[in-house]
Parts: structure tokens; C-alpha cells; sequence
């Protein structure tokens, strides 16, 4: 009897966890420029969308849930998964384990894709809204007569340093070799970006072929190790908000995210220059649903959507109707938006020969593991 | 074909079909992305650029390190926590039983962000060092910290199956060993201690097989700073530019063999016990 | 001696529950953070249940899969111990046992990624578009639930009374009823507690899934991509939930456990 009870308490819980789950109702309301253009008979299919973890306005505290919105207005099922690089993104779509509708890569990761065939092209005409994308990202290297790529969120890469823990405000990447901040220094924690802070110190092309500059960068980069802290990703918001570090290049918009909570924290981009990254929208090659993830795109590209999106990833817009938007809180902040952006000297990453990545892999290997 | 024949293959078909299909087929899978190249060919390669590899030679022997490490440590703690469970009375041990389980069925990732926040140079330890006027410590980013993040994952693993095996001992050996003039040492020495052997070895074999192969931990409680070998089968087939999957599963391979290579040792120890596996069903 | 005792057993017990302390802690902060505590709220709770959201989509994922993948196992795992404890040479079911051991033996990303290279190269070979999905991942999960279910299963079957099944077709019995009417219900404690082990580890896997999964998203993975920004504590609100659920279960079973050693030393007697 008293075996029965417990079992049926056991059920009901697990029961009820399921049943919580469905609690909630998110925000979907959303105004679209053309009601029209989303009428369809694409009712049953399921839309795979493969983006960066946390990288969509996702309806938490209120804003809009944009996955859900567009559920409800096209009818469409979205399997929404989400990653947490580049590389590991691609190393899926290449296995050909899964087709994918949509993926959002960056600039270098697309023109491998691209090179390698794992993009369809686009049908622009499909994409009505695709002419709020400002002028700035088309033409862009990695998609260079506009066929492949809608220009999704844009960022820079710059130096994050907390005021009450460094002497002066740095200026340059150098801050990162600094012997005084030593244990106090964060970097990245991903071969490119790491390499390329070093290769902008030194004056060096972060999308050079010539191994012996990456052999340069190389050695600074073990030069820079016992000044370490640590190597992060996404653990560099915790350790700057709370002073864990002194220093860390990260991405602009999340600065503002850190700044938020730990006011002593400045922001520069260094004079030597510094990575700008476009992530943008794209079909792969084994699409099953073409003209879903087009309807899917033009979605992301609404207004209202785009301005959900813009507030929540706190990034760069490229959809100029979000910028001019009223209601955009980061519009005019001069650290998306710097208004001396042309004298920043920004590069973008290219993508590299296979012989060239794996021999920065391989130096990347020797630099961590010691 | 008899009744009862056919009955016992009408019993065993089903799982012996699953455990072929997705048990052993998958493994030689690893063994044959091991020994062939990226286009298919044949090759002893993969295992060369393994064992002559200075890197990942460092990192095997590191992971190989840290885990006896961690494992010795496990045993240090989890023998006379589970003996000192042993000793208190029947419903405080079902109730200990039960909590010492409850935090490893908890998502990992999450208690290991938890773990960093309390770890961290202005987290909750410094801060409480630094209202007693002491200097702050940089804890997360050394080795140390990695065999202490894998104690405090595995320590349950540990701690249950030499627990289940103490109590297992009977009442009436110790009252015959205090009979026989052993005094409390003597009796764990002579009697607990080897009573108690295969609950230690199960115990050894279910920590160190986790931290050999974790990945994860080692990055998070290192802040990045130092590999293992699981970090690096990860880096292969999720993390690297140049995914390499032969490379990963020779990796995968020459672990695989190491550990039950190293089992298969550790049970002959054990032979005494029965099929059961000692402490592998908490 | 006993005080000593005590303050050792609660030394380690602080150790390990020092983690899920301080998460249930900020799971109530009023900030936007998980390292600096600003007040209490139930802010999280609420955002959590009144939003929905994608962590509440992939609890119900990681929930479906475990309710499914520990019911199959729990089923095909009871019918293969039945099996197995019927074995008459020893060599076959030494052998049986030492595979049915491998998933508890072999390191987990050995395994994750062992299934992956199946399953992708079995997609290429029948031209699957997606390879890995929902399938796979339900398969690697009943995979490693199984042994949990045989090796709490087994032992039961083998302290049943051999004669039980024998007594039960003398009093006219098929043998399929023999088995519901006189095993089952003795074995029946080590089913539950063979189910609810899968259905947690189900619940809490994250390594093999990483690997398996397809776009099927489960908690611990939808936790892990989390890289672009930092864990809000509604992530820490969901598992402080999780905790007093599993809590809860774990309590259930020792109670079924408890029950049941009870009526074994009534039955000596």
C-alpha cells in the first residue's frame, strides 16, 4: 500500500513538472510590415534553425518571444537549437548528420561554407524586407556579389579593463603583455580571436598565409602565458562584473551587459586595430525547407523583431529600420555605434587555406598545452 | 526447437540484438575511424601521430595523473566517511545514503558555474577570508583545483559502494575479533578493511574512469588554463577549425582499452565477489 | 567519538552540497547575476512561469526523453534479466554481463561519440537528411538506462525462490502467467528503483547527449551553448526545482527500499 502511494506521488510530480512546462505565455504579439506576405501552405513542416546559444530576443521578462511569434503567425513548427562556436556549428552541418534550414555563422565560417558548397544561394526576391539592411554590410568579402548571406547582428572585438585595477586606462593591446597586471589577465578561449589580439600587437595580418608570422604570433602568445589568469568565453561577464580580472578583450555589446552591473569598467578599442564580425543568416546546402527559411528570414528581418532582437543581444544592428526605430534604447551609443568609426581600424577574419589552419591549430596546441 | 527453447530466445533476442546493435557495433566504429584515414585508407598513422605527438603525449600522462590523484583522494575521504556512516543508526544512514546520491544527480554544468562563483578571487571563500583580515587566494586556474572539482564530482562514486560493502560486514565477526583482543584499529585493520575490498576496488574503478576522460571540468576549474585528454577528444570533433574525427576516435580508442585493460586487472582482484559488480547498482 | 564522527560526516556534506546551497541562493537574487547578491525576490520564479521560454522548451524535451527512454529501458532491461538469470552456461552469460557492463565502464565520451560515428555514418549510407535526431538520442539514452534496470533486476531474481515459478504452473499456471502472478511482484522493487535510476540519469546526461542529439535540445545541452551571454539565475531558479523534485523522488524510493527490506526481515522470521 504504502509501495503504491509512493509510486503514484512519484508520477504525479513528474506529471506535474510536464504540465509547469507548458505554463507561460509569451509575449507574440508583433506588428509586421506586410500581414500578406505570411500567408502560406507550409502548415506541418518543421523548420530547423541552428543558432548561437542566447542570441534571440527569447521573451524572457516580457520582450518578445520571436520564435514563438513567428510560430503563431506562419503556422511553421521551428526546432530551435543553439550552439556555441563557430567550429562546433560547422563540424555538424559538415558531418551531414543533421539538415539544418537555417544557421546564423560568422563572416569567416561563411566563406568556408561557401567555398566548400554548404550554402545555398538566396532568393532575395522572396525577402522583401531585406532592403532595410544597411548598405555598409553588402558586398561584404565572404559573400562578395550578395547571393548567400542576410546580415544578422555585427559586432567588434575590443579591450575591457576595470579602472580600479589598472594604472592607466590602456590604449593598446600591449595592456595584455603587461608584467604589472600579471594574474590579472583574461583572454580568449578559441585559437582565432587569441591569435588574433597578438598578430594586431605586433603588426601583423590576422589572415596572413605565411606561417612564419604565425610562428611570431605564436611566440608572443606563450610569451603572454604566465601573465594569464585564464582563457574564457563566456565566463569573462562573472569574472569582470564581480573584479575577478583587470583585463579582457571581449565583445563591445557585451560590455555594456558587464558595465551594467560593475560601473568601474572602461571600454577602448586599441590603436593597433581590432576584429569586426558580421554573423549573418544562410540556407545550408541541404535545406529541406527553402522557401520556409526564407519566410523565416524576412521574419528576423521585421522591424519590430530586429528591435527585440537589437535590445536583447545588445550588438550592432545592420537593419537600419531598428536603428532610425523610437523605441531603440542603445540607438547613437557610442560604443556600438562610434561615431569615429571609420579612424577604428577594424579587420574582418578571413577564411584561411586548409595547410594554413591546421598549422596555427597546431601552434595553437603547443601555446595552451605546456 | 523445444518450448522452453524458444521461450528463452524469445527472452533474450530483444536485448542481445539492442546490445550488439548499440553497444558493440558503435565501438568498432571508433576502432575503424582509428586505423583509417580521412578518405578511408587504411593506416597505422593516427596511432603514431598519437604516441610520438609531445602534446597530446603531455596531456595523456596529465589526465592519467590527475585522476590517480583525485581517486587516491576520493579514498582517503569516501573510507572513513563511509565507515563513520557505517557506525551511526539505521535511519541517519538511510538518510545519509540519500544525500551523499542526491547532488550527482544534479545538471553538472550547473554546479560547476556555481562552483567557480564561490571559487573565485572576489567569490564567496575570499570574501569570507577577507572579513577575517586574511589575503585573498587565487584557487580557480591550477591543477590542484581540477583534482578538486574531480573529488567533489566523483566523491559519491566513492563513497556508496564502500559503504555498502562495510555494512555488509557481520556484527558478529567484529564482536569475535574484540574477542580475540584486537582493539578498535585492529579490527579495521584485520577485518573491515579486507571484508571491505571490493566495495574499494568497485569504488576506484568508478572515480577514475570519470576523471580520465572528463572534459569540462577541467576546463572550467582551470579557467581555461590547462587540458586533459577528454578536453582534447572534444577540441577534435566539436571545438577545433580542422575537425580531425580519425584523431579523435584513435584517442577515444587508446583510452578505452587503457581503462578496461585496467578493469579487467581490478576485477580479477575481485573475483571473490559475484556478478553483481560489487557497488555498480547504488 | 560520535560528536567527531558527526562533524567529519557534516564537514563533507557541506562539501558537497555547498554548490546547490549557493544556487538556490541566487536563484532568489533581485540582480542579473550569479556571483553578486542584491536582495531577495522571487523575480526568476516568476519570469520563469509567467514567460515560458526556451528553458521551460527544453525541460519538456529533456522530460519526454527521460519518461520514454527509462519506460523502454526499464521494460526491455526486466525481460533480458529474466533472460539472463535463465542462462545455463556460464561462459554465455559471463559474457552477456561483461557487455551489458560496458556503458557503465566505458568513459562517456568514449561512448557518446562511438554511437555518433554509427548513426552518422549509418545516415550517409541510407541517405538520411537528418542522421542523428530524436531517434538517436532516445536510443543512446535506453542504451545506458538498461544496465541500471539488469543489474537492480538480477539480484532480485535471483533471491526469488526457484521453485516459485514451478509451484505457481503445478497449480496451473502458464508459464507467462506463472511469471505475472508469483516473480513479478518480487521483483517488482528492484524495477522501481531500476526506473527511477534511468529516469535520472536520463534527466541529468549531458556528455552523451552532446553528441547524439540531432536538433532535439535537452536542458543540460540547451545550458552548455549558453556561451554568448552569462547564465541568468532563471537557469539556477529551474534547477533549484529540478532539486526538490529528484529530492523528492529520491525520499520515494528509499521509502520502497525501506518497505520492502521490512516485509524481507518479516518473511525470515
Amino acid at each position: 500500500m504504502k509501495k503504491l502511494i509512493c509510486v503514484i506521488i512519484a508520477v504525479l510530480l513528474i506529471s506535474g513538472l510536464f504540465v509547469l512546462s507548458f505554463l507561460g505565455e509569451s509575449n507574440t504579439e508583433v506588428d509586421v510590415v506586410d500581414e500578406k506576405y505570411y500567408e502560406n501552405d507550409f502548415k506541418g513542416i518543421e523548420l530547423n534553425v541552428f543558432n548561437w546559444g542566447e542570441y534571440i530576443s527569447d521573451g524572457s521578462e516580457g520582450t518578445l518571444d520571436v520564435i514563438a511569434a513567428f510560430e503563431k503567425k506562419t503556422g511553421i513548427k521551428v526546432n530551435y537549437t543553439t550552439y556555441e562556436s563557430n567550429e562546433a556549428m560547422y563540424a555538424k552541418i559538415k558531418s551531414g548528420s543533421v539538415s539544418y534550414d537555417i544557421i546564423i555563422p560568422s563572416d569567416y565560417m561563411i566563406a568556408r561554407m561557401r567555398t566548400e558548397g554548404l550554402l545555398k544561394e538566396i532568393d532575395y526576391s522572396k525577402i522583401p524586407n531585406y532592403q532595410f539592411i544597411d548598405d555598409r554590410y553588402m558586398d561584404a568579402y565572404f559573400d562578395p556579389e550578395n547571393k548567400y548571406t542576410v546580415p544578422y547582428s555585427v559586432g567588434m572585438v575590443g579591450l575591457i579593463y576595470n579602472k580600479t585595477m589598472v594604472e592607466e586606462e590602456p590604449d593598446s593591446w600591449g595592456a595584455m603583455w603587461d608584467e604589472r597586471y600579471k594574474g590579472n589577465i583574461l583572454t580568449f578561449n578559441n585559437s582565432r580571436d587569441a591569435f588574433a589580439i597578438a598578430q594586431f600587437y605586433l603588426g601583423l595580418d590576422v589572415n596572413s598565409t605565411n606561417k612564419a608570422d604565425w610562428d611570431k604570433a605564436a611566440a608572443k602568445l606563450k610569451e603572454q602565458n604566465p601573465l594569464l589568469q585564464g582563457r574564457v568565453m563566456d565566463e569573462v561577464f562573472n569574472k569582470m562584473e564581480a573584479g575577478n580580472a583587470a583585463l579582457a578583450p571581449y565583445y563591445a555589446g557585451d560590455y555594456l551587459t558587464m558595465a551594467d552591473v560593475n560601473p568601474d569598467l572602461g571600454f577602448v578599442y586599441p590603436k593597433e586595430g581590432t576584429n569586426i564580425f558580421v554573423d549573418s543568416m544562410c540556407i545550408p546546402s541541404n535545406s529541406k525547407n527553402y522557401e520556409a527559411a526564407l519566410m523565416f528570414i524576412n521574419f528576423m528581418l521585421e522591424p519590430e523583431v530586429g528591435l527585440a532582437n537589437a535590445e536583447y543581444i545588445c550588438y550592432a544592428t545592420p537593419n537600419t529600420e531598428v536603428i532610425d526605430h523610437p523605441d531603440y534604447s542603445l540607438a547613437g551609443n557610442e560604443i556600438l555605434y562610434p561615431e569615429n568609426q571609420d579612424e577604428i581600424k577594424t579587420e574582418y577574419y578571413h577564411d584561411l587555406d586548409d595547410e594554413t589552419r591546421k598549422y596555427f591549430e597546431k601552434l595553437w596546441e603547443e601555446v595552451i598545452i605546456n | 526447437m523445444t518450448k522452453a527453447k524458444s521461450g528463452q530466445v524469445a527472452l533474450n533476442a530483444p536485448y542481445l540484438l539492442w546490445a550488439v546493435a548499440f553497444i558493440v557495433v558503435p565501438l568498432i566504429f571508433v576502432a575503424y575511424y582509428a586505423f583509417t584515414t580521412a578518405d578511408g585508407g587504411f593506416t597505422f598513422q593516427n596511432i603514431i601521430t598519437f604516441f610520438t605527438h609531445k602534446q597530446y603525449m603531455t596531456v595523456f600522462w596529465r589526465s592519467m595523473l590527475y585522476a590517480l590523484w583525485a581517486t587516491l583522494i576520493c579514498l582517503l575521504i569516501a573510507y572513513p566517511f563511509a565507515y563513520c556512516m557505517s557506525k551511526v543508526n539505521m535511519s541517519s544512514q538511510r538518510m545519509l545514503m540519500l544525500l551523499v546520491m542526491l547532488p550527482m544527480l544534479m545538471n553538472l554544468i550547473v554546479r560547476t558555474y556555481s562552483w567557480q562563483q564561490i571559487l573565485e578571487r572576489n567569490g564567496l571563500i575570499n570574501k569570507l577570508l577577507e572579513s577575517i583580515g586574511l589575503e585573498p587566494v587565487q584557487f580557480l586556474g591550477n591543477a590542484g583545483v581540477i583534482i578538486f572539482g574531480m573529488v567533489y564530482n566523483y566523491l559519491p562514486f566513492m563513497i556508496l559502494p564502500i559503504y555498502s560493502s562495510i555494512s555488509k560486514v557481520d556484527k558478529s565477526l567484529l564482536e569475535a575479533s574484540n574477542d580475540l583482543g584486537c582493539n578498535a584499529f585492529g579490527t579495521v585493520r584485520r577485518v573491515i578493511l579486507p571484508m571491505s575490498l571490493p566495495g574499494i576496488l568497485s569504488g576506484i574503478t568508478m572515480v577514475f574512469v570519470p576523471c580520465v576522460s572528463t572534459f569540462y571540468i577541467s576546463r572550467q576549474f582551470s579557467d581555461g588554463n590547462i587540458k586533459m585528454i577528454g578536453d582534447v577528444i572534444e577540441d577534435k570533433f566539436y571545438r577545433s577549425s580542422v575537425p580531425d574525427y580519425n584523431i579523435g576516435a584513435t584517442i577515444s580508442l587508446v583510452l578505452m582499452l587503457i581503462i578496461l585493460i585496467s578493469l579487467a586487472v581490478v576485477n580479477k582482484f575481485s573475483d571473490g565477489d559475484d556478478e553483481s559488480g560489487g557497488g555498480v547498482v547504488i | 567519538m560520535s560528536k567527531l564522527r558527526w562533524i567529519f560526516i557534516g564537514i563533507i556534506l557541506i562539501l558537497l552540497y555547498a554548490p546547490i546551497i549557493v544556487m538556490i541562493v541566487f536563484s532568489f537574487n533581485e540582480a542579473n547575476s550569479t556571483s553578486i547578491f542584491e536582495g531577495f525576490s522571487l523575480r526568476w520564479y516568476k519570469d520563469l512561469f509567467q514567460y515560458g521560454g526556451d528553458l521551460l522548451g527544453a525541460l519538456r524535451n529533456t522530460l519526454v526523453l527521460a519518461v520514454l527512454s527509462s519506460v523502454i529501458s526499464t521494460v526491455l532491461g526486466t525481460v533480458a534479466a529474466v533472460g539472463i538469470s535463465k542462462m545455463k552456461k556460464a561462459w554465455v552469460k559471463s559474457s552477456v554481463m561483461s557487455v551489458t557492463n560496458i556503458p557503465l565502464m566505458n568513459p562517456e565520451v568514449v561512448t557518446g561519440i562511438s554511437m555518433m560515428l554509427m548513426f552518422v555514418f549509418v545516415g550517409k549510407m541510407l541517405d538520411l537528411a537528418n542522421s542523428v535526431n530524436f531517434f538517436t538520442i532516445l536510443i543512446a539514452h535506453i542504451t545506458f538506462g538498461l544496465p541500471y534496470v539488469i543489474l537492480n533486476v538480477l539480484p532480485r531474481l535471483r533471491s526469488t525462490d526457484k521453485h516459485l515459478t514451478e509451484a505457481a504452473m503445478d497449480l496451473g499456471c502458464t508459464p507467462v502467467q506463472a511469471f505475472f502472478k508469483a516473480v513479478l511482484p518480487s521483483i517488482t522493487p528492484g524495477i522501481i528503483v531500476g526506473f527511477i535510476m534511468a529516469f535520472t540519469m536520463s534527466l541529468d546526461d549531458f556528455v552523451i547527449s552532446y553528441f547524439t542529439n540531432g536538433t532535439y535540445q535537452t536542458l543540460p545541452l540547451l545550458i552548455y551553448s549558453m556561451t554568448r551571454k552569462p547564465m541568468k539565475p532563471d537557469v539556477y531558479a529551474l534547477e533549484s526545482i529540478m532539486f526538490l523534485i529528484i529530492l523528492v523522488l529520491m525520499i520515494l524510493l528509499n521509502v520502497i527500499q525501506n518497505d520492502d527490506k521490512k516485509k524481507g526481515a518479516r518473511l525470515k522470521k
